[in-house]
């Protein structure tokens, strides 16, 4: 059941990432580049996601648990500390530079190319190393 | 300005945000990717594993049912069926040296900083997550500045 739930998230994850366009790094870098012409694109599916995950979050949280599992899994940590800040810093190059962050580059693992089998392996050695330093 | 891609993105971001929805109802989970697929990789935990698993296998079925349904819902900027995959994946912005460095940076930084778009972007600014705007704004400025000093400064202007 929990399996069945975890596809049906991901199928609605993939689809919105295609159908918006996010698998498309020249889209992603069109919005990054506000010198250049500027896509506005990746401001409306952030907007869009954000405006119906906030609501969506204060309805599923009145039920007081989820379907499956007895309470929800929340982050409780409230700190900005120097990794977070680091860390995010970290990310942003790397997403400036390919126009790939973890979700759509996974979601286009279904057109792989020899460059983003790279950047996904990468990822992980990433990953590793994050986890390494912790 | 472009407003049948701007529609396109607001529909799939609408879409993301029914996946959160759904993922926190169903099994009162955050939906970061970076977290899922590292939770995944690196911990597997027990009873903890075959949703992260399925979830990914989701997230590659979403662009490939797209693509079996014709492509024409896809948003990619380049004119339709001019790279191999159609018009919804598009192709990687440079060669195999340069996703190495971008993969290790994506990596390593969204390990220590505890999140990517969708954890810290969509997830945590939904929740009103203090941690979760700096974290996003962070990224989004380092990844502007990032794409100025690619296009402007070092290639001089596109």
């Amino acid at each position: 059941m929990k399996a069945l739930m975890g596809y049906l998230a991901g199928l609605l994850f993939g689809l919105g990432l295609a159908i918006s366009g996010m698998t498309d790094p020249a889209r992603v870098l069109g919005f990054l580049d506000i010198a250049g012409a500027w896509d506005p694109t990746l401001m409306f599916v952030l907007g869009g996601a954000v405006l119906t995950t906030f609501i969506g979050y204060r309805l599923v949280w009145r039920r007081g648990a989820p379907l499956v599992g007895n309470a929800f899994r929340l982050p409780t940590r409230q700190d900005i500390d120097a990794r977070l800040i680091a860390g995010s810093a970290l990310f942003g190059i790397g997403w400036g530079l390919s126009g790939y962050c973890p979700g759509p580059a996974f979601a286009s693992l279904g057109g792989l190319t020899t460059p983003l089998a790279a950047m996904l392996l990468a990822m992980l050695a990433g990953w590793f190393l994050a986890r390494r330093l912790a | 300005m472009d407003w049948s891609a701007s529609l396109h993105g607001l529909v799939g971001g609408i879409l993301i945000g029914l996946s959160a929805t759904w993922l926190m109802g169903s099994l009162g989970r955050i939906a970061g990717i970076s977290g899922i697929l590292s939770g995944l990789v690196f911990e597997r935990p027990k009873g903890d594993s075959a949703w992260r698993l399925t979830f990914l296998l989701g997230l590659i079925s979403g662009p490939l049912l797209v693509m079996a349904l014709g492509g024409g819902l896809g948003n990619v900027v380049g004119e339709a069926g001019v790279d191999a995959t159609g018009a919804v994946i598009g192709a990687p912005a440079g060669g195999v040296g340069l996703m190495i460095v971008a993969g290790l940076l994506v990596g390593l930084g969204t390990g220590i900083g505890s999140g990517c778009t969708s954890g810290h972007g969509v997830c945590g600014l939904s929740r009103l997550s203090a941690r979760s705007l700096v974290a996003t704004l962070t990224f989004l400025v380092m990844a502007m500045v990032t794409v100025y000093g690619v296009r402007h400064v070092v290639g001089g202007g596109a």
